[in-house]
């Protein structure tokens, strides 16, 4: 028989307030196995925990329940107060009176009776508890970046620099992401190659980073300081360690009309290609759907070239296995599909742009070289028409849109504006918007400046409709402020799209057991307090792929992300959870379920000897649980069709005594 | 159909058994009534010639057997199966619950096997002797003397909405091979499924207020093979309980219904078996409905290693919205 103490606090007036404390604490004192019950102003404070200490040396207590806010909240607190009393910290209850009572209430009797029966309840459980030591499991000092934009580049550069290896893997032929495709930069102007090619050099030159381009993560496995994580190498017919990066074949290379992805389809590129001047890794890739040699086995034209011997058609994807200790998602956004925005003329004309394509014109390794031109007919566009929240804050068109606000749009939209009346004096420049959004460091002045300095028209309004006619765009739109309706002849649209995150987050975020929000960013362990933590164990998060956000947000993130993974590899040896699953091998009839639900493959078979009837013995095959991985999720315990599978500390029989004793 | 008799599977045993690739068979022998047709264990042909049965009432699926038979010293286990049978057997070695090295399978085909209930329901009381040679079965009876019916009207019910005349294992099979079959299984569970809550309700306590708790639905029914049953076991708190209200009657029986889910290869043993008539097969069918309804079309023991959908994870799995939701579409 237990011997509890039970402590009920008032957390002040939180839960003294709707919860007679008084009663409650003398109502559990008549409880089976309490032989102590005491309530305190503050259970958590320095003097309610002496109390504890106290009550557990004096009436030599073998399990506590405290009566007090959620477990989240001050577990650990009395885990480690019943530890320091010499009291196995696994024999304390907490029985959470506040936030699933007293907050919730506000009728005093209701709440000290609903008290009584939360606190009965935890009782019923420490009846059954038993004492329970942690196992401890080892950290693999690596971490694995997943996205090599600037989220996942300030990450990786940061993990390195304190001292641990980092692998970056990154879909694409180069890491560098969207930044890599961006003019400027708000609010400063600078070059946004300027501040991110060196940042991409030093990841390449950096010791303990190494980079999988054209690569994607096929599969994790493990957990917290031991993942198993398989990256699929893409096959990119080029050696990766032979070529020189001189581009000879990317101009010989008689495969001509290849969209540029990185131009967003601007121009073309040839099959093989480096994807811009400063790629990192500086290598080429053949594009298989477009290589004639790969397709028809005729050409070979780039290998003849290849000074270095560099081609190989024959290259077949590789999987590469690594143990890493922390993951980091940074797989970043993409501008939404504009398919579904008809009203706009999108796919009618090429003179309706999104603003990401409207960077490449801008820019000077664009496919004008940085000349504002018409994509029609490479004519200078004398008036340009902005229009922002395509997409976004988008309420009544979700099937569409998004419902948020992606945040950067106002601002590089400004930027554009201004830009383009900096460089082109000649050309009118009107922005439809819903709201202007500038919080930041110089966002307002910035914005500001666009208005006062550079004389562009902001227009509070949505527009309702773009219609090509001849060479000239129709933009009909509504002022709010003036109250009347506008009709206004461009020569070019731009459209702020809403962004989105990376379509492969969804599948990554399953393989990581990482969860997401509706809109697929990836979700925080706690929005304010752990920004940067996925809550699974382990899962880092950086950039947006966890929400909108600019690029010194980014940044700032990444390092954020990067200290917590520090903070993580450093350690030697992580302490496991005890409240693990283990296998009544009486009862195993060894038929396989729990293994194949174990999301962890904790699960393992053996045959093993029992006694059977008249001195026989008997081979069985029966379960066997790894405690080191099993990370106490109790699948398998639900999937078990003998009972045999049960988690320690939540034993199915702990779990039906406090059903029964709410229900008493 | 050619008929296989009694005599071509004794001849058969018998070869097995004297080559020594078998040294026991699992078949059938009479009961106290011709009808009361029960499983037994042989080991040597002449036992077999004295009480080995097989006919119409050869309905017992010996799959189940085989686990506590390959335990015995040197077991090399002669079964015969029929189709539906061999689902159960192929869903046993899913489970590992045997060594599939110990055991040689003769496929049997089967045109279906018959209702003692039902032979009773149409003949009444003093049913002395049931024969079954020809599709018109003679029931000689106390009473009334000799009365004949055709067998397509007393098939158990599990022949009526037969799943398969095609065996999914063997080692060997004796006469011809049938097909998968499209049954009209799920009939009756639609039937039930329009029911008002209530009126659900009131069949389900109907039915299951006859139980009498002699186990023999879960000592028959081959997804029910722990090594300890929870109401077997005295740890549990629900050992043995004879049903003291009529909550508990439906409590054993659903939660039977889940334990087997997803693992019921829709046998029909629990029914056949019930003492009380009681349709234990509409439970298990539901679970087998909604499942295919739910995950795509799943036929438990269809295939040795098979993942049912309830046991395994995919990406395409339905939200639990989708299923709550379902009604209202």
């Amino acid at each position: 028989m237990q011997r509890i103490g039970v402590f009920v606090c008032w957390c002040g007036s939180n839960i003294a307030g709707t919860v007679d404390v008084q009663k409650v604490a003398e109502a559990l004192r008549n409880e089976p196995g309490v032989v102590h019950s005491a309530n305190y102003q503050y259970m958590c404070s320095q003097a309610g925990q002496e109390l504890i200490k106290d009550a557990i040396k004096e009436h030599k207590l073998t399990g506590i329940v405290v009566c007090s806010c959620s477990p989240r909240m001050h577990e650990a607190t009395f885990r480690k107060t019943a530890q320091a009393a010499g009291l196995n910290p696994y024999m304390v209850e907490i029985a959470n009176i506040r936030e699933q009572c007293s907050w919730i209430h506000k009728d005093m009797a209701e709440g000290t009776e609903k008290a009584i029966v939360l606190g009965r309840t935890a009782i019923a459980k420490v009846n059954l508890n038993a004492p329970l030591t942690p196992g401890e499991s080892p950290v693999t000092k690596r971490a694995l970046v997943i996205g090599g934009g600037i989220a996942g580049i300030q990450t990786a550069l940061d993990i390195a620099d304190a001292g641990f290896y980092v692998d970056i893997v990154e879909k694409k032929p180069t890491i560098g992401g969207k930044m890599a495709q961006l003019d400027k930069t708000f609010p400063t102007l600078d070059c946004a190659a300027c501040i991110l090619t060196p940042k991409m050099v030093d990841v390449a030159q950096h010791e303990r980073i190494r980079i999988f381009s054209y690569s994607e993560v096929e599969e994790v496995k493990g957990f917290v300081g031991n993942f198993d994580v398989k990256i699929k190498k893409k096959a990119r017919f080029v050696k990766e360690d032979v070529c020189t990066g001189c581009g000879l074949c990317t101009e010989k290379c008689p495969q001509k009309k290849v969209p540029n992805e990185f131009n967003l389809g601007m121009d073309n590129r040839r099959a093989i290609y480096i994807p811009f001047a400063q790629a990192v890794p500086k290598v080429a890739t053949i594009d298989a759907d477009y290589c004639t040699m790969l397709k028809t086995g005729k050409c070979g034209v780039c290998s003849k070239v290849c000074t270095a011997k560099a081609i190989d058609y024959t290259q077949k994807d590789e999987i590469i296995e690594e143990k890493y200790g922390a993951i980091v998602a940074a797989t970043g956004f993409n501008p939404i599909s504009m398919d579904k925005f008809d009203e706009f003329a999108y796919n009618q004309s090429k003179d309706v742009i999104t603003s990401l394509e409207f960077e490449r014109l801008m820019n000077a390794a664009g496919p004008t070289a940085g000349k504002l031109l018409r994509p029609s007919d490479g004519v200078h566009p004398h008036k340009i028409v902005f229009v922002q929240c395509v997409g976004s804050r988008c309420s009544s068109c979700a099937e569409k849109g998004k419902e948020y606000c992606s945040k950067i749009c106002c601002m590089y939209t400004a930027k554009h504006a201004m830009l383009t009346r900096d460089k082109y004096p000649d050309t009118d420049v009107t922005v439809f918007y819903i709201d202007v959004r500038t919080p930041g460091k110089q966002f307002d002045e910035f914005y500001r400046r666009a208005v006062e300095e550079y004389g562009v028209h902001y227009i509070k309004g949505m527009v309702g409709k773009v219609s090509p006619e001849g060479n000239k765009l129709i933009v009909q739109g509504s002022d709010l402020l003036d109250n009347k309706q506008l009709k206004i002849e461009a020569d070019l649209v731009v459209l702020a799209a809403a962004i989105e995150p990376d379509k492969s987050a969804r599948p990554l975020a399953t393989m990581l057991t990482a969860s997401m929000d509706t809109n697929d960013f990836f979700t925080e362990a706690h929005p304010k307090l752990r920004p940067v933590e996925s809550p699974t164990a382990g899962i880092f998060l950086s950039g947006a792929c966890q929400g909108p956000r600019d690029i010194p947000e980014t940044v700032a993130q990444a390092g954020a992300a990067a200290a917590k993974v520090i903070g993580l590899l450093s350690k030697d040896k992580l302490t496991g959870n005890p409240c693990v699953a283990h296998s009544d091998e009486m009862m195993c009839n060894g038929c396989s379920s729990c293994e194949r639900v174990c999301p962890y493959g904790a699960i393992t078979y053996a045959d093993k000897e029992f006694r059977g009837p008249n001195r026989t013995t008997l081979i069985r095959r029966v379960a066997q649980v790894n405690e080191a991985i099993c990370q106490g999720c109790g699948c398998c315990t639900v999937a078990c069709p003998s009972g045999a599978m049960d988690l320690k500390g939540f034993a199915s029989k702990q779990i039906m005594a406090e059903v029964d004793a709410i229900c008493k | 159909m050619q008929k296989i008799t009694r005599e071509t599977l004794i001849e058969k045993a018998n070869e097995l058994l004297s080559s020594g690739k078998v040294n026991r068979v699992l078949g059938w022998k009479k009961g106290e009534f011709s009808y009361d047709v029960t499983p037994a264990v042989f080991t040597d042909v002449e036992q077999m010639k004295k009480d080995f049965v097989f006919d119409d009432f050869s309905g017992a699926n010996f799959s189940k057997y085989l686990i506590k038979e390959t335990r015995k010293e040197d077991a090399k286990v002669l079964v015969f199966l029929k189709p539906c049978d061999t689902y159960s057997f192929n869903q046993l070695l899913t489970e590992h619950r045997f060594d599939r090295e110990k055991v040689y399978v003769v496929g049997i085909p089967c045109d279906g096997m018959i209702d003692i209930s039902k032979i009773k329901e149409f003949a009444g009381d003093g049913v002395v002797s049931v024969n079954t040679d020809s599709d018109n079965i003679k029931v000689d009876t106390l009473y009334d003397g000799v009365k004949e019916i055709a067998k397509d009207k007393i098939l158990l019910e599990r022949c009526v909405n037969c799943k398969s005349k095609k065996h999914v294992a063997y080692d060997e099979l004796i006469g011809e091979e049938g097909e998968i079959l499209d049954g009209n299984r799920f009939d009756e569970v639609a039937k039930l499924e329009s029911m008002t809550a209530d009126e659900r309700f009131e069949f389900w306590q109907n039915e299951l207020s006859r139980c009498i708790r002699c186990n023999a639905c879960r000592d028959v029914c081959p997804a029910c093979t722990c090594e300890k049953c929870v109401f077997g076991n005295p740890n549990s708190g629900v050992e043995n309980k004879s049903p003291a209200n009529s909550f508990e009657e439906q409590m054993f029986h659903i939660i039977r219904a889940f334990h087997v889910a997803g693992r019921c290869t829709d046998c029909g043993e629990c029914s056949r078996v019930c003492p009380q008539n009681i349709p234990l097969h509409l439970l298990n069918r539901k679970f087998i409905k909604d499942i295919n309804e739910f995950y795509g079309d799943y036929q438990a023991g269809e295939e040795v290693g098979l993942r049912a959908p309830l046991v395994n994870y995919t990406k395409e799995d339905l939200e639990p919205s989708e299923a709550v939701n379902r009604e209202e579409k």
